[in-house]
Parts: structure tokens; sequence; C-alpha cells
């Protein structure tokens, strides 16, 4: 059986089975469709949380990033799993005991005001909708590479089916469905990194092969690699580059903005205690352990494997390059997605790749008779290059091609629904129409996920970055209005409703106007203020960190704007202080 | 007011002292030694590069998962010792 057919063969039998869930557990009344009839097992909710967060730039992007970066990018790895900590202990349980649907909702609630609900659910779709666009661009991608056909109509055959799928799921088949592919995504991601972990260093868990000796050398891996991108002009892998404070601001950024995504949050509300709350949000880490502590590990290896492939000699020597002619087959497929692209610069029909960028090392590369580099390869790629770059057999690429859809779907539909039960449950349920029925809110909330795809699709046609960074604005805003509203609205008793409004509103102008300036108002082409580069960042603090100075914009105003304003009223204490113990939280519904 | 307001004072001071004890930890795993302590931690070897590199790659996750499992484990004790559990 070809590679090509396996693929079909592989990606349409995890389709069907995604489909047959959500067919199987669809949802028929609100309480379903919003939390799943809150019966869901804190082990099987900590699965599902993994799948639901680990999205396309968690599975195809992540190791990329570091792989081209190195060190300095660790960020990632860090501010995506950190965040867990803070949602366990600052978060998760007391939402849950308050024991609603959607965030907004306890905005809403809590600072008992109708204007701090909608500025939330503002926030919400504004953040959601982002971060769909980094999934519809992963989505894009594989279906182009995989399943040949270009990146835009691999999107909209995407959009199609994240569409069916979401409509037809509600909470509960998103649950189940997320259970699923969160079993396809993480035996995707690891079966080719034990591979390879196994051929460079011979050790077959790919954390212990990072940290191991090269089998080609003996030397270890990371000492090898750090010698062959130096060579070539590149920054060390492991060495510390960039600006500090922009690292730890970043840092902070992803883990704030974790916990404050309201598409992860809504996941804490289908278990059915407080204490589970706490064990779910264990699970969700350890099940996204498995795979981030195998994703700086790929990155390594496939930077490894990637400047071995180009550089097969000594570097320097005419030889030591890599002949056009002899280039694997991998090579010419992916330069076809347009992914990888070769120029001929000196025309000696032999790739050279290296640091152009590097003014110490330009004299060097010049006296060899090299004219600038050839080869730019698309960070988005690696991981699903990585098991042809091994030469892994046929099923290895066709679970990867599984495995990154399954990831890229399983949390658009997390997100899709976070925006449709905002629009159906806090705009028209919860403002516009009080005594709209039950069925006419399930379909409000249908209907709401059809204009939501719309937009996003658009966006991922026109997407302001990489899959990963694109996701990284979404946490910005997270971090600067959700985290900070729901954190002070638990632990703070004397925050009101102006201050809440009013922080959310500072955080989310400031962070919002700050990223326009660098990446384009509303991310046109051709309207930023100044370049996105570091001599241009404020403190050097890059677009993608300012969510963290964004909370604490947030935290601010809302402090001074309450103290000059009354105290919460007495029955607002009483709702604050039942939240804080989990005595009487409701049961489960059913199941 | 509802009933137990001053035992429940007690359970969310308790809660709140282990939070803050848990932060510290998830503060120092990350954003110290991964980040702004690695130059201190040069000098111990792992595998081809230093201890701070292991933290920001590999060591902050696997104490961010100890630590919530800690968090749940001993808010479990405080539930039962206050008697705030469901």
């Amino acid at each position: 059986m070809t590679t090509q057919t396996l693929i079909y063969l592989i990606v349409g039998a995890t389709f069907a089975l995604y489909i047959g869930i959500a067919i199987w557990a669809r949802a028929s009344t609100t309480g379903e469709f919003y939390a799943a009839g809150r019966g869901v097992h804190p082990v099987m909710n900590g699965m599902a949380t993994a799948a639901d967060w680990m999205s396309a730039a968690s599975f195809i992007s992540m190791a990329g990033l570091i792989a081209f970066v190195g060190y300095d990018n660790s960020t990632y790895l860090m501010g995506w799993t950190g965040g867990y900590v803070l949602l366990a202990c600052l978060l998760a349980p007391y939402l849950r005991k308050f024991g609603k649907y959607t965030v907004p909702e306890f905005i809403g609630d809590r600072f008992y005001s109708q204007s701090a609900r909608i500025i939330a659910v503002i926030c919400l779709i504004v953040a959601s909708v982002t971060y769909v666009i980094g999934q519809m661009t992963g989505v894009g991608v594989t279906f182009a590479r995989f399943l040949q056909v270009e990146a835009s109509t691999g999107l909209y055959i995407g959009a199609a089916i994240v569409f069916a799928y979401a409509v037809l799921g509600g909470m509960k088949g998103i649950t189940y469905t997320q259970v699923a592919q969160y079993i396809v995504l993480i035996t995707a991601y690891t079966i080719p990194a034990i591979f390879i972990s196994l051929q460079l260093t011979g050790t077959v868990l790919p954390p212990l092969g990072l940290f191991s000796d090269s089998v080609s050398s003996g030397t270890p891996l990371l000492v090898e690699l750090d010698g062959l991108i130096t060579d070539l002009g590149f920054a060390s892998y492991t060495g510390h580059h960039t600006n500090t404070l922009n690292m730890v601001l970043f840092t902070l950024s992803l883990m704030i903005g974790t916990a404050g995504l309201p598409h992860v949050i809504i996941r804490f509300f289908t278990v059915p205690k407080v204490a589970d709350a706490r064990w779910s949000a264990g699970w969700a880490l350890v099940f996204i352990a498995l795979l981030y502590l195998t994703a700086p590990a790929v990155g390594a290896m496939a930077r490894f494997n990637l400047v071995n492939t180009i550089q097969t000699g000594e570097v320097g020597t005419p030889e030591g390059n890599l002949a056009y002619a002899d280039v694997p087959t991998w090579f010419t497929t992916w330069e076809q997605t347009g992914l990888i692209k070769w120029e001929d610069k000196n025309e000696d029909g032999r790739i050279q790749f290296y640091n152009d960028k590097n003014t110490a090392f330009e004299t060097q590369a010049e006296a060899w008779g090299w004219r600038g580099n050839e080869l730019t390869v698309n960070a988005d790629i690696l991981v699903l290059a990585n098991p042809e770059i091994a030469a892994l057999p046929g099923w290895v690429i066709a679970l990867v091609a599984a495995g990154g859809l399954a990831a890229a779907l399983s949390t658009a539909a997390g997100l899709l629904l976070a925006i449709s039960s905002a629009i159906s449950h806090d705009l028209i349920k919860g403002t516009i129409n009080p005594n709209i029925s039950e069925g006419g809110e399930l379909m409000a909330a249908r209907v709401s996920m059809a204009a939501a795809i719309a937009v996003a699709t658009y966006l991922g046609l026109n997407p302001p970055g990489f899959a990963a960074q694109t996701v990284a604005l979404a946490f910005g805003l997270a971090a600067a209005s959700i985290f900070p509203a729901l954190m002070m609205g638990i632990f703070f008793k004397r925050i009101n409703n102006v201050g809440a409004s009013l922080g959310m509103l500072a955080g989310l102008l400031f962070t919002v106007i700050y990223i326009f300036v660098y990446k384009g108002w509303f991310f046109l082409p051709g309207t930023s203020q100044f370049p996105d580069t570091p001599e241009y960042w404020v403190f050097g603090i890059s677009p993608l960190s300012i969510g963290a100075i964004g909370a604490v914009v947030n935290f601010a105003v809302a402090y001074f704007a309450s103290q000059a304003t009354q105290e919460p009223p007495q029955e607002i204490q009483v709702l604050v202080e039942s939240i804080r113990v989990p005595r009487g939280a409701g049961a489960a519904i059913d199941h | 007011m509802h009933q137990g307001s001053s035992s429940d004072d007690a359970y969310w001071k308790a809660n709140l002292s282990l939070i803050r004890n848990i932060l510290i930890i998830w503060a120092l795993v990350s954003f110290g030694f991964g980040i702004l302590l690695r130059p201190l931690l040069s000098g111990i070897p792992v595998g081809g590069t230093d201890l701070g590199f292991w933290f920001a790659q590999q060591g902050s996750i696997i104490i961010f998962i100890i630590l919530i499992f800690y968090y749940a484990i001993r808010m479990n004790a405080i539930d039962r010792k206050f008697g705030a559990e469901e």
C-alpha cells in the first residue's frame, strides 16, 4: 500500500470515529450542550482538556519553534504548562462551585453588572477567534501536504469538518470526541519521536534522549548540535540570546493566558464535584506533559537531522553541501507545498543552509563562495516532515497527519463551543431575550457557531504570523482581560462592578493597542506604526509578551476604581464566600 | 450570613497559605531556575548542557504536575478538617 493510500485510510478512519462519537453522544438539552450534564470523570476530563488545550500550535508548531531557536523558546514549554498550576489553585475549583455555564456569566453575576458581562463576552470572543485562526492555519497546512490539496482548499475542507462536528457535538459530544482525539494525537506525536530518539541516541524515551550521547559521535547530542549550527553561523542552541525581561514576561503572559482561556475553563464545569476540578487539572497536565516533555526532544533532534541532511560534509568544502540533484524525496514533496524553498544563489547546484544575518560569519561565507542562505524551511513543517526526514514507514507518516488534524479539530471545537455559548447564553438568553425557550437557545448556539467559523476561515486565509504566534496573541488578551477579572472575583471581595468593568476594558485596550501598533491594526498588512522587531519594542517587550503587563494594568485600574466607589452589596459578599467553600456544590445532573 | 462563617474564614486562610507556598515553588522553578537564576546553575552539568536548561525544558513541567497533585491532596484534607467538603 502506498503512503498516500495509508494517509487517506487513517485520516478517514479517525474522521469517521469522531463523527460517530459526536452522533452517539449528541446533546439534547442546554445542560448537556454547555456542560455535558456535569457528569464527566476527572481523569476523562483531564484527557479531554489535554486535547482541547493542545492545539495545532502545540502539535505542529511548537517543536519547530524550539528547533529553530533552542533554549530561548523554552518560554512556550513553561508558559503553556505553568498556567495549569494557576488554574488548579486560583480558578477551576471555585468556578465549578459557582456552577453555571459560561465565563461571562460568572463575571456578570459576581460583579452584578450587565456591562461587565458584555465586556467579558467581547474579551472572550476576541481571544477565542484569534486562537481559532491558529487552528485553521494548522488544518490548512496539514491538508495541503497530506491530502495533496492547496492550503486554502485544505482550509475550506477543515472548516467544513469542524462545522459539522461542532454543531453535532455540544459539550457532551465534544468531550468524548476529544478523548479519542487525545489518544490519536499523543500516539502520533510520540511514535516518531521514539524512533528518532532511538536512531540518534539509542534511548527509547525522547525526553531522556535529549540529554543523552549521540550515537554517531559519542558526545552529548546537545553539544554536537551546538557545534553543528554554530559552525554555520547560527546562534547556539542551548545558549541564552534574547532579552531576559521579555523572556520572563512572555512566559508569564502564556501562563496567565492559559489559565484565562475560556474554552479551557469551561471544561472544568463538566466534572461532578469541586474536588474533581482540582484532580482534573492535575490529570490534564499529566496528559499534556506527555507531549510537552517530548516536544523539546523532537525539536532538537529535528534540527540535528535537518542540518545533517543539508551539510553532509565538512563546512566550507564544496562537497560538504548536499547537491540539489541528490535531495531526498521528502524534500521535493515539501517543496511542492511551498513550505520549503530553495534558491541557488551562487549557482553551484548545491544547497547552502546557514545564517546569512550573522555579520561576523559573512566574510567567511563569502570566501567559501556562498552568496546567501539558499534554504528557507517553514518552522511549522518540522513535526509533520519529521517521520519522512527520519525515513520512517508510511503508516507513521499517516498517523502524524491524523494527529495534526486531531489536535487542530479538537481545539477548534472547544473554542467554537466557548464562542457560541457566550453568544447564545450570555448575549441572547442573558441580555436580548431572557424568555427564549430551551430549543431556541440550542438553535441560537448552533447558528452562532456558523458565523464564528466563517470569520475564522477568512482570518485563517490571511494569518498574521506563525500558527503559534497567532495563538500567542490570544493568550495576551486572555491574560489581560479575563484572568484578572476572574481571580479578583474570587479572591478580592472589595472589587465592585465599576472596578471590574474598567479594569477589563483598560487591560484589553492596553494589550490590543500594543499588539496592533506592531502587528498592524486588526492585523491588516501595512497598517502597523512600527516594524515588529526588538529595537522598536518598548523596553524590549514584544507584542506577544504584553499580556502580563496588561494584567497588571487591569488589576491596578480595578483596585483603584473599586476603592473610589461603593462596596459590593451584602448578597455579593455572601456569594463570594459561598464560592470559596466546596460545601453544597450542585451534584451531577445525569449520565 | 450563612452558618460556620468563622470556620470558613479559617478554611480560607489555610487555603491561601497553601496557595502562597505553591506559587513560590511554581515561580522558583520556572522564572527562577529556568530563566533568571540559570547563570548560577551553569556549573551543574546535565547531559551536555546545564541544570537551568533542564529546568526550562523539562524540570519545571514535572514540578508543576507534582504541585497540582499536592494541592489537590492537601485541599481534600483541609476540606475535611474544616467540614467544608461536598
